[in-house]
Parts: C-alpha cells; structure tokens; sequence
C-alpha cells in the first residue's frame, strides 16, 4: 500500500513484486513446510500465465475469470504431477519436477500458433475488473488488483499453514517415517499441499500475464523456478513471510544493479546468496528474529 | 470381539521372509496376549527388527499370516494396522525434532482422532487433543518439557517422548524396539520406570539388548536366532536354558 503513495513511478515493477512474492509463497508451502524441494514450480506458473493469456488473446479478457481459469489449469497440471513425482524424494524427486516444467517448456514451444513460441503471447485485451475498473497506463489499477489477490491468497495460506493439516505437513518434514508410524496419509497430504501450491502459482503467473499482456517461454523455465527458490531463501524459508522479504530485495536489487551493471549484478546476488547460506540460516526473516531475541 | 476376549491382542502364524538366499523369519509362530510385558532378544541379525517390519506392514512376509485382536491383517498396509491398535517406537530416536514434546504428542492423537486432515480451521480450535496431549506427557513426568523442541532435551528424555508419541496412538498393541538405546546406564531406570506404568491392559512388546532391563520388565520372553524362534518361556526358565546362555548371554559375555 505504501509503495502506491510513495513511489507512483514503479507501480508497474510493484505489481510484479507483488505477483512474484505470490509465487515464492506458493514455493514456500511446498518447500517450507511439506518438505517438497521442486526445481520445477515454474510449470504451474507458466501454465497459470499461459491458460490466462490464451483466453484474453482470443477474446476472453474477463480478469477474475481468466485469473480462476489459470489457476485450475496450474492446478491440474499439480495433481497430475503431483501423483508420479511425489512417490519419489530426495534428488529423484528433484530431477522429476525438473522434467514435469522441462516438458511443458518444450510443449508451449512447439505449440508456437497457440502460444506464439519464442516470441511469446501478445495481444492481449483486457477488459476491465468487474466492468468497472480499467487497467491503466500507470499500472494504477494493476497494482492493486494483484494486492488484493496476494492478499487473499496470503490468508488462505495461513489459515492452512497453522490447520491441523499445516502441522502434520510439518510433521512430515521433519520425519517423515515417523509420520507412516503414527498412521498419517503421507502420499495424499504431500498431493494436496502440492495441488493448492500448483494452484496458487498459477493464480501468480495469471497475475503477471494479465498486467504486463506478456507471456514468454521464459514463464517456464528453470531460470523461473530456480529465481523464485533463491528469493525465497534470501527471504526466509517455512516461515510464509520470507517472500514477502526477499522477493522486493532481490526484485528491487536486480532492477536497480541492472541499471548500473547488468552484467555484474549477478555476482552480487551470488554474494549474498553465500552470506544468507553461511550466516542466516532461515534467510533475513530468520535473522532479524534471532537478533530481536 | 471373541477372538479378542481369547486374548491374542497379537499373533502371527508360520511367519517368513526372506531376502534372496537370506531368510529373516523362518516360520515364526508368536503370540502376544492382552497385558502380556514379552520381550524378543537374539543376538545381531537374529531377525528381531525384521519381525517388527513385518508385524508393523513396513514389509510384506513371503508367508504366514499377522493377525491383530483375532483378525488377521497380513494384507492390510501400515496405517490400517496402526488404526486396529498397533503402535511402535523406533531404535534411533524418531521425532519432529525442530517441534515441542507436545507438539510431537499432538500429531499422534491428531491422526488418530482424524481431525489432521482439516485444513481450513485453526489447530487451537482443537483443544480436546492439545489437551489430551498435555495430560498424556503429564501422566509421565514430561510436562515441564511440554513446551521445549525435543531436539534440545537430553537424549535420555527424547526416549521418553519417543514412547509418549506412540502413546499417542491409544494403542493395543506397543511394540517398543530397543527403548534404552543409547541412554547412559544411569537413565535406564527412566525408561524401565514409564514402560512399568503403561496402562496393564496394553500389551507391550520389548526388543532389547539390555539384559538388565529385559529381565526387570518382561514377565515372559522369546529367543530368536537366525530368523528363527530359538525358545519361549518364563525369565527364570530362559535364564537357565544352556542353549540360550551359549548362543546368547555367553555371546554377551565374551564381548
């Protein structure tokens, strides 16, 4: 909210902060607290932008609807997935949400005349949110309408993190035979917590095709999903308000640095990856909590 | 409910596994009767912890049948067996370690009572099992560690909270695998102490080392050797059978 009275200017790069950080607390529930290392959660982010940006190329430029109709697309895609990849863990269960985002990579591009392939999907019209409120060209409405959202979502997520539900995902990450042992579905809450990220990535992804009428390749690749995990653990991992540190500080660091030095940005990200890793275990979240006690 | 009231809370008949050429069980004939304290001993690779995999579902037996209350089970997966009483604890402590010891106590009876599959509705809501949990771990002396991560206690209290999580589970059945395990001899008496004040009517299953304590707990014991049920009987009578003390306890002596 502050960031819409302060700096009018970078509403644009807001409303994509704020889509990311969606994103990251959607790797968060599955990483943070399932245990789930993915290096693959750019699929549902990319099949979340890619169902929206489709209906609106081609004529349905309803928001909220074509928001929904990303993330059960996302969704689908999760629980899918979800079923053969999560029978596996460790470095197998790695490789294979790497494939899953892999594969859909190299569908959208040779579906060019659906997606458009490397040029990506342009064209969009959107109409305006409940036929009132117009996108503008300051990114006014764009801003707050992905507010809103993160919003939600970041509610759904805590009200599930802190559910019966959320703590035997807990459990599950912190022993997993020792929850087989106590009788839990282990197989089937690891599937859910799967789909409801699945899902709310693609609600992110939708976000960010929707208020920069872009959708390219790149919403699928291991850049994306790799990105999103570094952010989230600057920010801090398990902890839900990890993304909301460390997606501004990386988004704001590399919009700033590439001005600056596009090319050497990198090796500062790099840097402070190497301290968080070395000094803040739990990311800066976990950090200013150690120093407050 | 008869086949119960016969008293075999725990049975397994003609019992085997095997891995290629190496047999684990071999034809294991056992019974654990309502309120029985029986312990399983054997020497290293006896077979003992691959009987407790194959009573607990973790391995399918190659054949012979499991039964729980009279109601045979062989076919059915781990949790269905967990759900008809039987519980376990593990050899190396297995805990939510980052997690308080009621936290850890929580997950249990939460599973058990089903309400771990709500997802929308805040855990306090559930204050029947948070509180059940608490009362659980202050019947064994653990409430002051109620609210500590149990992976900053001493080794010796995780294995008791090791046992309370099982607990958890209102099991018939309690198999406890080597409960003592790396608790300097001084604390054993802790763990002997909580497994002589379980409720009487739950038939506890000890599989241990620790002469000692195997000897002040168990009213009746089991010897196998080599996947094999070596012989069965009252301490005293195992104490003085001269096949056991050769292949077992003069084992441990020479050591």
């Amino acid at each position: 909210m502050a960031a819409f009275l302060v700096f009018p200017s970078y509403l644009p790069l807001g409303s994509q902060i704020l889509a990311t950080i969606l994103f990251a607390l959607s790797a968060d529930l599955v990483l943070g607290y399932a245990g789930i290392v993915t290096l693959g959660h750019a699929a549902f982010f990319g099949t979340g932008a890619y169902t929206s940006g489709i209906l609106a190329v081609n004529g349905w430029g309803e928001p909220i609807s074509g928001l929904l109709a990303g993330a059960l697309a996302a969704a689908v895609i999760g629980v899918v997935s979800g079923f053969l990849v999560l029978r596996t863990s460790g470095l197998t269960l790695l490789m294979q949400t790497l494939v899953v985002a892999t594969l859909l990579h190299e569908a959208a591009n040779r579906a060019s005349s659906i997606t458009g392939g490397d040029d990506g999907l342009q064209g969009m019209q959107m109409w305006p949110i409940f036929g009132v409120f117009r996108f503008d060209l300051f990114g006014r409405t764009a801003y707050i309408y992905c507010l809103v959202v993160l919003f939600l979502c970041w509610w759904l997520a805590r009200r599930i993190v802190h559910s019966p539900f959320g703590r035997s995902l807990t459990g599950i990450r912190e022993n997993v035979l020792r929850m087989h042992a106590i009788g839990a579905p282990v197989m089937r809450r690891r599937l859910v917590i799967y789909t409801i990220s699945a899902a709310l990535a693609g609600l992110a992804g939708g976000l960010i095709a929707q208020t920069t009428a872009f959708v390219g390749l790149g919403f699928l690749s291991l850049d994306r999903s790799g990105t999103v995990l570094i952010m989230l653990i600057i920010g801090g991992v398990g902890r839900l308000y990890g993304a909301f540190i460390g997606v501004p500080l990386y988004m704001i660091a590399q919009d700033r640095f590439s001005e600056v030095a596009p090319v050497y940005w990198y090796f500062w990200i790099g840097l402070l990856m190497v301290l968080v890793v070395a000094f803040a275990r739990g990311g800066i979240f976990g950090l200013v909590g150690r120093l407050r006690r | 409910m008869s086949e119960a009231a016969r008293g075999a809370m725990l049975e397994t008949r003609g019992l085997c596994k095997s891995f290629g050429a190496l047999q684990v069980a071999n034809s294991i004939d056992f019974r654990l009767e309502r309120g029985a304290r029986h312990a399983l001993i054997g020497p290293n690779g006896a077979g003992k912890t691959s009987f407790v995999n194959l009573v607990t579902g973790a391995l399918t037996p190659s054949a012979g049948q499991v039964l729980i209350g009279g109601a045979e089970v062989t076919d059915l997966p781990q949790s269905e067996r967990i759900k008809r009483g039987l519980a376990r604890t593990f050899q190396v402590t297995a805990l939510f370690r980052r997690l308080t010891a009621l936290e850890n106590v929580t997950l249990a009876i939460a599973e058990r009572e089903g309400v771990a599959d709500d997802l929308f509705w805040p855990s306090g809501r559930h204050q029947r099992v948070i509180e059940e949990a608490y009362v659980l771990l202050e019947s064994l002396d653990l409430a002051d560690d109620a609210l500590r991560p149990v992976n900053t206690l001493a080794y010796g209290r995780q294995r008791l909270i090791e046992i309370a999580v099982a607990l958890g589970l209102a099991p018939k059945v309690l198999l406890l695998d080597e409960p003592a395990a790396g608790v300097p001899s001084s604390e054993t008496g802790l763990v002997a102490g909580i497994v002589e004040r379980l409720p009487p009517d739950i038939a506890v299953l000890i599989i241990d080392h620790d002469m000692d304590l195997v000897f002040r707990l168990a009213r009746r014991i089991t010897v196998m050797v080599q996947g094999s049920v070596l012989v069965e009987g009252p301490p005293e009578v195992i104490a003085a059978d001269p096949e056991v003390r050769q292949v077992y306890l003069g084992e441990r002596q020479r050591r």
